[in-house]
């Protein structure tokens, strides 16, 4: 049963990155040239209203639709990580015009070649696992 | 009805991401698609190669059938929810792009000269390729979240690393499009 729940927020998911054309190269370009308000009003009002239910959540420690409370466990803190890692993924996110919840609606789309993409994004997090302790975090 | 088969809004599509974090939330689970690259690894076998891919991979299960789900939203989007699928940008865009040689640019979702199976007999366009996605998938990993994990859920529970990620974020994105592209393209 919760197997179909997961199914069905994914669907909706992929839908709305489909559809909104977060999940189109030319958006994420046009993001990084600052010529369009598009891509910042996507993230700006899911972050916008993010914020509110998250808080709300927190403040009046509102249990989750099973009955169970909800905990959001903080961010290890730390810079070099968040900064070095984040460059590194901004450069592929520019390239490849995509992240990885649109990898995932683009193959649905049927835009084979971002399989090459979707391949290249695991090898390079099996990359990262195997040179992970050499890396500043 | 017709508005379901133009592109959405910022304004409807941005609070429908939010109403997914929302309902992800209330269920007990955290928003965050690159986990599954991670967990994808696991499952081939990667446990092998680093104590990091050596975790329970069933716990996660819920969001690798989450991501099935997306492939299948992105088919049926494209099927069945969109008549003509070219992005409108911002005219400069258009003019920018073209003279790089993105010719679709304004007439297709995608960079035909990316993304059609034919781009995918030029060796460079296969390196842009496998090169982007690696960094996508090394960083994300290595900042320990992409878009999704930090800058919706993170930046939600007002994380200062999540911030810090995606000032990062950013600070690649605008490198690789202001100074690395006019080299490549």
């Amino acid at each position: 049963m919760r197997s179909i729940i997961y199914l069905g927020i994914g669907i909706f998911f992929g839908i709305v990155l489909f559809k909104s054309e977060a999940a189109s190269w030319f958006r994420i370009y046009e993001m990084f040239q600052f010529k369009s308000f598009h891509m910042y009003g996507i993230i700006g009002s899911a972050v916008g209203l993010g914020i509110i239910i998250t808080q709300l959540i927190k403040k009046f420690k509102i249990k989750s639709f099973y009955g169970e409370s909800i905990d959001i466990a903080p961010k290890d803190k730390s810079f070099s990580r968040y900064m070095f890692g984040g460059i590194l993924f901004g450069l592929g996110w520019a390239l490849a015009g995509a992240c990885p919840g649109p990898m995932f609606v683009l193959l649905g789309a049927g835009y084979l070649p971002i399989l090459i993409v979707l391949i290249s994004a695991i090898l390079g997090t099996l990359v990262y696992g195997i040179v992970k302790n050499k890396l500043p975090h | 009805m017709n508005w379901i088969y133009n592109p959405w809004p910022w304004y409807v599509s941005g609070p429908l991401i939010a109403l997914v974090l929302f309902v992800l939330l209330m269920i007990g689970k955290r928003f965050g698609m690159s986990s599954n690259l991670r967990t994808m690894c696991t499952i081939c076998g990667a446990g092998k190669a680093s104590g990091f891919f050596r975790f329970d991979w069933k716990a996660q299960r819920w969001n690798l059938i989450l991501a099935f789900g997306v492939v299948i939203g992105g088919f049926i989007a494209n099927t069945f929810l969109s008549t003509d699928t070219a992005v409108q940008l911002n005219p400069e865009v258009v003019a920018d792009l073209q003279s790089k040689g993105f010719e679709s640019a304004g007439q297709a979702y995608m960079p035909d000269s990316l993304f059609s199976n034919d781009a995918l007999t030029d060796p460079k366009v296969l390196i842009l390729l496998i090169v982007g996605g690696f960094l996508v998938g090394f960083g994300a990993r290595y900042a320990g979240g992409c878009t999704s994990g930090h800058a919706i859920s993170g930046l939600s529970d007002l994380q200062l690393p999540s911030l810090i990620a995606v000032f990062g974020f950013f600070i690649g994105g605008l490198l690789m499009v202001h100074l690395l592209f006019p080299l490549i393209f």
